[in-house]
């Protein structure tokens, strides 16, 4: 296949992945500002452009007013924020279209179907009354375009950049929700099990649609370390940075079966896959979870243009 | 049913109102139907082209980014005994295309025995000295021609246009056809209709067919090379190599290697054996044509010519696309066939010649007149619709340039129903039959597109200014 058609099934599929993890992030946030006081429900609205990495852009825009309206309609359909859902879904269609060739007829539309009812929902701003409806719709878009892909793509590369796009994609997002909610799930030197801790800790969870899963694995008992292990290790979770790891590797392992051939990207891999092995969630917070995490998205970050590079996505 | 309008002749209906055989069985499945289950259908059809992604850019349309060629859902029909004669009509027309493109490439022999001025090729620009004494694989410089008809009357078909550079249009055809087949598919099983959906098999075959002398697999590389996602045709480009299994490829993904033109893949670069081209000319080569050109792949023309790569269709076939070429066709079919034009043209005036001038000049408000170089209806005049005010504008035109125009009577097209909100009621049409050509012979698709003017008494059936499509039938014997 053409390295630009590679690239484009890649950024598709990472696009779709963002646009719906986005979503969830919003959805978290938005619970916990409904429940918590003027303030604290702002910093809440500000935590969540920090994970998104779009304070620079939404501070030139709104300033340090983080009210809700402001910050979801800032990410959700802001043509100037080049990662709003609506441009990322935008370029998630040009993509589909560009290796439309590539792609069965079933996938490309649900892409463009997608496309058009989010491009309609978001043609006006956003209300708190509206909000889930929307959010709704990013996340029914995302699931149903993995659909069409699970159930109508051959299982060759085309495949396989696609899933990894996925992965790469969801590895790095909840990573980035770690990275800034990681002091949450730190001994705390207040009262550990207060209410407010456990609103705080669900609320990771609900950012990842883990809140159900882990409540079902551990009895309803919530303890910070065990979320921190269940994010990172648990290979039953599809959100965990372990279980995208595992699906990286075999869809590289693909690869290399088809090119006959393993490139510099399958080594990187089997470096980053050693954080997952032989490794406890102590082990971790001793070496220190704010590190760990840092050192994880690095890594992601060099896998994805090792893959991009090996596989000619550019010239 | 419907009303003829008195003077076009219309194909579903005689003057008298009774329906003509071609469209027995398909009215009288029209009459079973609920009155209002085609008009439902129509919003089922747009809502599954938008879906599809089926649209077309307009240029310098803004708002319209994408845009949706209006369907009807009113099938054309001809016969199979029409069909015949205009099979045997357009391959006549298509084999004289590629005999007279390699005769204008070499030695000239119509220039020559004086049956075509040399002053047509002098200055212009679709002819390519580039192209001169040499001959494309195959010999075939026409891969894809479509060959654009108008009927005035029962047996009266005529050529009004001949494309041989780019034609565009065939996944409307095949498109057309499945969305009538899911919509009435107990219509299919009532009147027996030629199969055109292996259009992109043919395709790929007969480009496969002409691989250039460097190609030494088994199986020829095959890739369609696309302007980009925002051309107007990009969902052709993407629809025919998905059809055919080729990549689709920008210029971008190509460069010269080792003598060959090879493509960008995840695995290395690979070299192809035939591109089917949707660019230009003036863009397919940076080195040789246009110089800013972002489209194309810089050397390929040097490729071309060391035996590297063909290149469909073959660089320089745009001159058979010129209005004043097109009017000396009649000449140029008989004198590489031998033959007498089984296709009439359309009766042409070349405005280049002094008397044919004064009488356009004396006439133009009842001709159509066109640039020679003109194409999708643009730059021409309709005397009938217009004001004496842009009369007068292009007779400035037309005096200053005479040679860049040829002026043509207003046709009479014939018409076929489309479904108004009224009812059935005629709009004129035109048809565009596609046609492939390889060493192993000339292959036609049964029927073609169709276009049909929307607006009542229009006779521009262009989709850049408002026209639709139809799907076409050819009826099985």
């Amino acid at each position: 296949m053409l390295g630009r058609s590679a690239n484009g099934i890649f950024w598709l599929f990472r696009y779709l992945e963002r646009a719906e993890n986005i979503s969830r992030l919003i959805e978290a946030g938005f619970r916990m500002a409904l429940t918590r006081d003027a303030a604290d429900a702002s910093d809440e609205w500000r935590s969540l452009i920090v994970t998104l990495g779009l304070q620079p852009g939404f501070e030139a825009r709104h300033g340090r007013e983080y009210t809700g309206p402001h910050v979801f309609n800032y990410i959700l359909r802001d043509r100037d924020n080049p990662g709003s859902v609506l441009m990322m879904t935008e370029m998630a269609r040009t993509n589909a279209r560009m290796v439309r060739a590539g792609i069965t007829r079933e996938v490309w539309e649900s892409v463009n179907d997608g496309w058009m009812r989010l491009r309609d929902a978001l043609a006006r701003p956003v209300t708190e009354t509206r909000l889930g409806d929307v959010l709704d719709l990013v996340r029914r878009q995302s699931t149903q375009v993995r659909g069409a892909m699970e159930g109508t793509m051959l299982r060759n590369e085309i495949y396989n950049f696609a899933r990894l796009g996925s992965f790469i994609e969801r590895a790095d997002n909840t990573a980035r929700i770690l990275d800034v909610k990681y002091y949450v799930l730190l001994p705390s030197v207040s009262y550990v099990g207060s209410s407010l801790d456990n609103v705080q800790w669900e609320n990771v969870l609900r950012s990842v649609a883990g809140e159900r899963a882990y409540r079902w694995l551990n009895a309803g008992r919530m303890d910070p370390r065990g979320i921190a292990e269940f994010l990172i290790l648990d290979g039953r979770f599809p959100r965990s940075l372990a279980f995208c790891y595992s699906k990286l590797r075999s869809n590289l392992a693909s690869l290399a079966r088809e090119y006959g051939g393993e490139m510099h990207c399958h080594e990187i891999l089997r470096d980053a896959d050693c954080q997952f092995h032989h490794v406890t969630i102590d082990a971790i917070f001793e070496q220190g979870l704010h590190e760990f995490i840092g050192k994880f998205i690095r890594n992601n970050t060099a896998l994805a243009l090792q893959i991009q590079r090996d596989y000619r996505f550019i010239d | 049913m419907t009303k003829t309008s008195p003077s076009s002749y219309d194909e579903m209906l005689n003057a008298d109102g009774s329906v003509r055989s071609a469209y027995a069985g398909y009215c009288q499945w029209y009459d079973e139907q609920p009155p209002d289950l085609l008009r439902r259908k129509g919003s089922e059809a747009e809502a599954f082209f938008r879906r599809t992604g089926i649209t077309f850019n307009v240029y310098g349309n803004e708002d319209a980014e994408e845009r949706l060629i209006p369907f009807d859902m009113v099938p054309r029909i001809i016969t199979a005994q029409q069909w015949r004669k205009l099979q045997r009509g357009i391959e006549q027309r298509v084999r004289a295309l590629n005999a007279f493109l390699h005769d204008l490439y070499h030695r000239q022999e119509i220039v020559r025995s004086g049956r075509l001025p040399a002053r047509l090729l002098k200055n212009n620009e679709a002819f390519l000295p580039e192209m001169v004494g040499f001959t494309p694989p195959g010999g075939v410089y026409t891969h894809i021609v479509g060959i654009d008809l108008v009927r005035t009357g029962e047996d009266d078909f005529m050529v009004l246009e001949d494309n041989a550079r780019t034609p565009s249009g065939v996944s409307y055809m095949l498109e057309n056809r499945e969305t009538m087949m899911a919509m009435f598919p107990e219509l299919f099983t009532r009147v027996r209709v030629r199969e055109v959906s292996d259009y992109p098999r043919r395709l790929a075959r007969s480009l496969a067919a002409c691989a250039p002398s460097a190609f030494g697999g088994n199986k020829p590389v095959v890739a369609v090379l696309t302007p980009g996602i925002y051309n107007s045709a990009y969902f052709e480009h993407a629809f025919l190599a998905d059809q055919m299994g080729a990549e689709l490829v920008e210029g971008s993904d190509l460069r010269v290697e080792n003598g060959r033109i090879a493509m960008r893949t995840t695995r290395g670069y690979l070299p192809i054996d035939v591109l089917y081209r949707r660019v230009d000319d003036e863009f397919l080569d940076p080195l040789t044509f246009n110089a800013s050109s972002v489209l194309g792949v810089s050397g390929i023309m040097d490729v071309y010519r060391a035996g590297g790569i063909t290149i469909a269709n073959a660089p320089g076939t745009g001159i058979c696309d010129d209005k004043a070429i097109y009017s000396f066709m009649p000449e140029i079919v008989e004198f590489y066939t031998g033959e007498k034009p089984i296709l009439q043209n359309v009766p042409t005036w070349r405005c280049a010649e002094p008397d044919a001038l004064a009488y356009v000049l004396d006439n133009l408000s009842d001709l159509v007149v066109k640039e020679v170089h003109g194409s999708g209806g643009y730059g021409m005049l309709i005397g009938p619709t217009s004001s004496k005010k842009e009369l007068a504008a292009f007779e400035v035109k037309l005096r200053a340039r005479p040679e860049n125009y040829i002026a043509q009577p207003t046709l009479s097209l014939s018409t076929v129903p489309i479904l108004t909100k009224a009812g059935l009621a005629p709009r004129h049409v035109d048809l565009r039959p596609f046609v492939l050509v390889s060493p192993n012979g000339i292959d036609i698709t049964p029927g073609g597109l169709t276009r049909v003017a929307l607006k009542k008494g229009s006779l521009v059936v262009n989709s850049s200014q408002g026209g639709g499509t139809k799907d076409s039938w050819v009826l099985d014997d």
